[in-house]
């Protein structure tokens, strides 16, 4: 029996996902770092998760965490092995490098 | 306050200070070590809320593949911080008057009293576990989604593989085209010397 109330950890979960966002928009040149500000933000999404899993008594909330993560950890396995066959192309993964696209 | 209260809020400062120096470390290895204790944290608050399964799943899966995946990943390339770094002070302002702005916004929403739900007695009946209760849904109503799941592990572990190999190892062989269209000139030179004389 918990004294706190939902709102802990939504406000929880809000902070942390501010906190991705304003990683994204710091970090723009740096590849690595904004996958991990994603990877923070599917966090407190997944916070946002449990909480309402435990506090409407519904599992099926935690069911879909477990979902949430298999779809991190793929697209994390994916985004770096783009990185690599980035860095072995290119010797960079800066951001302003990879303009060759552009028209 | 009681125990669990203190628990939440030690917890939440120690991963809002891990997300906090995620996002401004200077070095990327700092960042992925900071992103590993902000999902230790994380494990943290969800045993709190009973569930189990999860805390542990989020260490062993987090912590214990994706984070090391990262660290192999941040340093084999050689990541020239200084030029990455470029631009980072510049939108700083910006970027951290917005973010207050988003948790003002959301904390003024979520902190209404609609949302002071307060905590149910137990998830699970007594003498059931967690991981017995996630089990016995999954198998069940989420078996589709499950089986997709699979899928979608094995599409990333294939999307991985294919994408960073580099074709079979170059080992000594002849190659019977280069053989048959070899040229006389291609293997013999003839050079033109003065004749050398003591």
């Amino acid at each position: 029996m918990l004294n706190l109330t939902l709102s802990h950890f939504l406000i929880l979960g809000a902070i942390l996902f501010a906190i991705s966002v304003v990683g994204i928009f710091l970090n723009r040149k740096n590849l690595l770092v904004l996958l991990m500000a994603i990877e923070l933000m599917l966090l407190a999404v997944n916070m946002n998760f449990v909480a309402f899993s435990h506090y409407l008594q519904d599992i099926s909330g935690q069911i879909f965490v477990f979902f949430i993560l298999t779809v991190a950890a793929a697209e994390s396995a994916i985004g770096l092995a783009i990185l690599i066959v980035l860095f072995r192309n290119l010797k960079s993964i800066h951001v302003d490098d990879l303009g060759s696209l552009k028209g | 306050m009681d125990f669990q209260t203190g628990v939440f809020y030690f917890l939440s400062a120690i991963l809002i200070f891990a997300s906090l120096r995620v996002i401004t470390a200077r070095n990327p290895v700092h960042a992925a070590l900071h992103l590993i204790l902000a999902f230790f944290t994380c494990g943290g608050i969800w045993a709190l809320l009973q569930a189990e399964f999860l805390a542990i799943a989020i260490i062993l899966v987090y912590v214990g593949a994706v984070m090391v995946l990262f660290l192999f990943v941040v340093m084999m390339l050689d990541i020239n911080i200084d030029r990455i770094r470029q631009g980072f002070w510049n939108y700083l302002p910006l970027g951290a008057l917005l973010g207050l702005l988003m948790v003002m916004e959301m904390g003024l929403v979520l902190g209404s009293k609609y949302f002071q739900v307060p905590a149910a007695e137990a998830m699970v009946p007594a003498g059931v576990s967690n991981t017995k209760s996630i089990g016995a849904l999954m198998f069940t109503d989420y078996v589709y989604p499950f089986e997709l799941a699979s899928l979608i592990l094995l599409v990333g572990m294939i999307a991985a593989i294919v994408l960073t190999y580099r074709g079979p190892k170059k080992s000594k062989y002849t190659n019977p085209n280069q053989q048959v269209f070899v040229k006389a000139k291609d293997r013999v030179r003839v050079l033109q010397m003065p004749v050398e004389k003591d």
